[in-house]
């Protein structure tokens, strides 16, 4: 048998070289480095090996190459858009994963063992955390750029499994946290299953595990083989439980309130992006040509989800869980980009993402800002008044509610009118007339707790808001200003992704 | 200064000004608000007076790219419809801000804080008039409705956050079945020669009858939650009862024309085979907000509430006159919308003195006003006056014009419609003879009369309530034209009027 070394284009990899690099630096600087240097030099590496992703990718941008890995990864313009995306999101995210009193300070003793207030009182704080957020952000970034089944899976896991760790991470009700990382890793490990199960079927129907493979065998067969038909739905599955879509959902409320809340907010936006990526990649090329066998399916779950999502907001009291069940909506809302099968969609399904993912993160950065003395307040019971308290975080709340309700001048109603168009352009109407709808419930949850912090009086229990750090004041600042730019002047965000959103096959 | 945009820009410039004066100064604050909206009101009349009243087209037009991607531009012009709207608003806009010169205390904020809202609201009531982008009248249509919620919720009175709430999600509710409907117009557009939201583009688009029917009703019920229309209009006494004075004049007075002023501008202009299939409902609904919101307000004993129910009648006439398709039932709504403005600003501002000096907002508290505070009580008779559209008062005249031009088409509308008049004699002279004759109610006997600060803010508004129902010409020659244009391209000629000989 001969073996012929494989072919990589290391330039058009670098991105997710360069973190998997940094990943495994941080690795090292976890065992060498004394415990004085080595929060600082953790976060000097995470930063920078993103940055230098970011500056790569930006230099890729005008590739266009299925060879960069013997046809498992493909970059184009979508993919560079995805990549750049995830890694904005996931340096702000880094600003806030930076605050280590969010973190316990020794994961794998148990809570409140002997060992746990040891390390706490020796100030023995471990810092794992950053390379497990460089690991899965390479993961994040190969998930969206994968080109065959095979190495969709390897992403998908690899992005899952530091998360799953990294949820448990919480210093602050960890068994809650622990508890909420395993039911993630149950969860997750059972959809991991259903997608593999669809991938060999996809498998089974067109001999290929690649997705052109499998597009070819779709434009040649129609598209109404009952072994496609189990593959595509099952593999959705998969992508529908990463993404948060009902009645896949159940994870999400649990892990969001349960993780330490920088994670929340980066699992929230990252993992939002990578997760969509992959679902618009896969289901504008391959399976774009059995459209109808899909489409149905998958309008009725946006529907339920977005539906679903915003009612079940309405009962939350606690803000984590509120913003959980607002992402289940905000999925529903990305799934009608998916359904709209055109470059309008792609376009206006590429900026929700990343500017719903800013939000996101300027939103939970807020959330961390909230405390008391035994840490978060997450109780919206307890954020009375906190419009009087802190009027200037307040207002920062206020305006990322005002965008995830899609109120114009904010970034978030030029993503919801893009894509509801794109959507209603495809023939998708009555999508197009739930989200509105939803949207109109869903306004009603985030006026309500713009009520509570501005228009109800505060209540002396000693909730406070912490003075932010000047990296999370990074975080929040950058959320707005992104935030308030896309709403009110989009025009050079939308140009520049039009003029790179189309798919190569 | 003949520029819409520079216009737009005023206001925040000002409110940039008073967002710098020091906080302790707070007659600053309302100095410079004041001196704003007064500069503002200069130039919109300057601009006024250059407007060529035979020009049916629109003027001052000025047009910039926004969002190219998806057509979109920051288009503005006005028509003589726009024209006398943005007048009414900026007119207000500095005796709102004299007349509730104290308004501001004993809010959540700060005096700055409200002085803010208000300039960036005046900017965008000129904005909402002057878009001739329909996605641009869209943000702004939206948009308007956050600073409005903050003036109610935080300088209001009782139950002032729910009341707040209720407006925003109301109108929320509104606003995005309207945007359904604008996603389709994008959409149909760019199937028939590229993406565009420009007003004049869209409204010749070809669609099918179902089609314009639904989405008619999608920007109709946005506008008539707006309005308010009977039954779509239970938030709006809540709203004007919590709401300061000065906030309700903003918010009946101007916003809600927004409702009226979009009937015309987007439902007939866009849909004008769906809008003649809905007369018929829609000028039920009218009628029906006539008589019930005449009866419900005879009804109310709150002040505010009373005021808030004459207006729903109010705004029957007005979107009566708008689906009547006569060019006198046009017109008459037209400067009904122009004299509700200020009939309303005058009951509320001289009300809002009222309760603020007895402390109560109830009307059987008042009593015998005339003898403690003549100048006050004749000031709240004039504006009753004008409500209840006594000749020679302004309304009048443009109520009048509405039952001529329904009549000649709707006849039965029309008679029934005249009761309203007839209620409105009731539920005016009810409160003033309560609350201005009789004998002094205990605990009225020490009330001041309208300082001179006052006195200044309510005369140019009974001043112009008695000019224009002497001598509606001027605004008739801007409003005439424009009303003619609609009506024309709608394909009606005015009926011959009907002989009482026939």
């Amino acid at each position: 048998m001969e073996f012929s070394a494989p072919v990589l284009n290391y330039t058009l990899l670098s991105p997710m070289l360069i973190l998997l690099g940094g990943a495994l630096i941080g690795v090292l600087v976890e065992a060498f480095v004394s415990k004085a240097l080595r929060p600082i030099t953790q976060l000097s590496v995470t930063l920078g090996s993103l940055v230098l992703a970011l500056v790569q990718v930006w230099k890729i941008r005008n590739e266009q190459s299925t060879g960069a890995a013997m046809g498992s990864v493909v970059i184009d313009g979508p993919a560079v858009l995805l990549q750049a995306s995830i890694l904005i999101i996931s340096i702000i995210s880094v600003f806030l994963i930076a605050d280590t009193e969010q973190f316990t300070a020794l994961a794998a003793s148990l809570p409140g063992s002997e060992e746990e207030r040891h390390a706490l009182q020796t100030g023995n704080q471990v810092t794992e955390v950053y390379p497990l957020t460089l690991f899965a952000v390479a993961g994040m970034l190969l998930f969206p750029v994968s080109n065959d089944l095979i190495t969709l899976f390897v992403a998908l896991e690899m992005l899952s499994l530091p998360l799953y760790l990294m949820a448990g991470l919480s210093r602050r009700r960890r068994l809650a946290s622990q508890e909420s990382a395993l039911k993630y890793f149950l969860l997750g490990a059972f959809s991991s299953a259903f997608f593999l199960f669809g991938a060999a079927f996809l498998y089974g129907y067109s001999a290929s595990i690649t997705f052109a493979g499998i597009r070819d065998a779709v434009v040649g067969s129609g598209g109404n083989d009952v072994f496609l038909l189990i593959g595509i739905a099952f593999l959705s599955v998969g992508l529908l439980f990463k993404v948060g879509a009902v009645p896949f959902h159940a994870w999400s409320p649990d892990v969001y309130q349960g993780a330490p809340t920088p994670v929340t907010a980066f699992m929230a936006a990252a993992t939002k992006v990578a997760a969509f990526g992959a679902m618009l990649r896969i289901y504008y090329t391959s399976f774009a040509n059995a459209q109808w066998s899909w489409t149905p399916m998958l309008t009725i779950i946006a529907i339920i989800t977005m539906v679903f999502g915003s009612l079940v907001a309405i009962a939350q009291r606690d803000v984590k869980r509120m913003l959980a069940y607002s992402s289940i909506a905000h999925a529903g809302f990305l799934l009608t980009g998916v359904i709209a099968l055109n470059k309008a969609g792609l376009e206006a399904s590429i900026f929700y993402l990343f500017a719903y993912g800013i939000t996101t993160v300027g939103g939970f950065a807020i959330v961390t800002l909230v405390r008391d003395s035994a840490g978060e307040v997450t109780d919206l019971n307890r954020w009375k008044g906190l419009g009087k308290r802190s009027p200037w975080v307040a207002t920062a709340f206020a305006g990322f509610l005002l965008s995830f309700a899609g109120i114009p001048l904010t970034s978030g109603f030029i993503g919801k009118f893009s894509i509801f168009s794109a959507a209603y352009e495809s023939g998708a109407k009555s999508v197009v007339i739930a989200g509105v709808l939803s949207s109109a419930i869903a306004a009603f949850f985030y006026i309500r707790v713009i009520v509570l912090m501005f228009f109800t009086d505060p209540v002396e229990d000693g909730t406070s808001v912490v003075i932010p750090s000047s990296l999370t004041s990074v975080t929040v600042i950058f959320s707005m200003i992104v935030t308030i730019a896309l709403g009110v002047f989009p025009a050079p965000v939308l140009n520049f992704i039009s003029t790179l959103a189309t798919f190569i096959r | 200064m003949n520029s819409l945009t520079l216009l737009m820009l005023l206001p925040i410039f000002g409110s940039v000004a008073v967002a710098a004066t020091p906080k302790a100064k707070e007659t600053l604050t309302k100095q410079v608000a004041l001196a704003t909206t007064l500069i503002v009101a200069a130039a919109t009349i300057a601009m006024a007076v250059s407007f060529q009243r035979d020009n049916v087209d629109l003027q001052f037009v000025e047009k910039y790219s926004w969002i190219p991607t998806f057509g979109i531009n920051f288009a503005v012009g006005i028509d003589g419809l726009a024209l006398v709207l943005i007048l009414m608003s900026t007119i207000l806009a500095p005796i709102v801000v004299l007349a509730g010169w104290n308004e501001s205390h004993g809010g959540r904020w700060s005096v700055k804080v409200f002085y803010i809202l208000i300039l960036v609201l005046e900017t965008m009531m000129i904005g909402v008039f002057a878009a001739t982008d329909v996605f641009l009248f869209y943000v702004i249509f939206e948009a308007m409705l956050i600073p409005v919620y903050f003036l109610i919720g935080g300088y209001g009175s009782g139950q002032r956050s729910a009341a707040a709430v209720k407006f925003l999600i109301y109108s929320l509710f509104g606003g995005l079945l309207m945007l359904a409907s604008i996603i389709a117009l994008y959409v149909m557009s760019g199937d028939q020669g590229g993406h565009t939201f420009d007003l004049q583009a869209l409204s010749q688009l070809q669609m099918s009858s179902t089609t314009q029917n639904f989405l008619f009703l999608g920007f109709f019920i946005a506008f008539a939650i707006k309005a308010p229309l009977w039954p779509l209009h239970t938030w709006l006494p809540d709203a004007a009862e919590s709401a300061t004075p000065g906030t309700s004049v903003l918010l009946l007075g101007v916003l809600d024309k927004v409702g009226t002023f979009g009937m015309i501008r987007y439902c007939l202009t866009l849909f004008p085979d769906a809008s003649k299939t809905f007369t018929p409902m829609i000028l039920i609904l009218a009628v029906i907000s006539i008589v019930y919101g005449a009866f419900l307000a005879i009804g109310q004993r709150d002040l505010k509430r009373l005021i808030a129910f004459t207006s729903i009648s109010h705004f029957g006439f007005i979107t009566m006159g708008i689906f009547a398709m006569t060019s006198q039932g046009h017109s008459g709504a037209t400067l009904y919308m122009f004299n509700h403005g200020f009939s309303t600003a005058a009951l509320f501002l001289v009300g809002g003195w009222m309760i603020s000096r007895r402390g109560s907002s109830t009307i059987a508290d008042f009593g015998g006003l005339q003898r403690v505070t003549p100048v006050m009580a004749w000031s709240f008779f004039l504006a009753g006056m004008s409500s209840l559209a006594l000749p020679g008062m302004s309304s009048f005249v443009s109520e009048f014009l509405v039952l001529v031009g329904t009549f000649t088409r709707y006849p039965v509308h029309a008679v029934i419609a005249t009761f309203g008049i007839v209620l409105a004699a009731l539920y005016i002279l009810i409160p003033v003879q309560k609350a201005l004759h009789g004998p002094t109610t205990a605990g009225n006997e020490n009330l001041s009369d309208l300082n001179l600060r006052e006195k200044i803010a309510i005369a140019p508004v009974i001043a112009i309530i008695i000019a224009i129902g002497f001598y509606p010409a001027p605004l008739l020659k801007v409003i005439n034209p424009a009303s003619a244009h609609v009506i024309a391209q709608l394909g009606f000629t005015d009926p011959a009027p009907t002989n009482g000989d026939k």
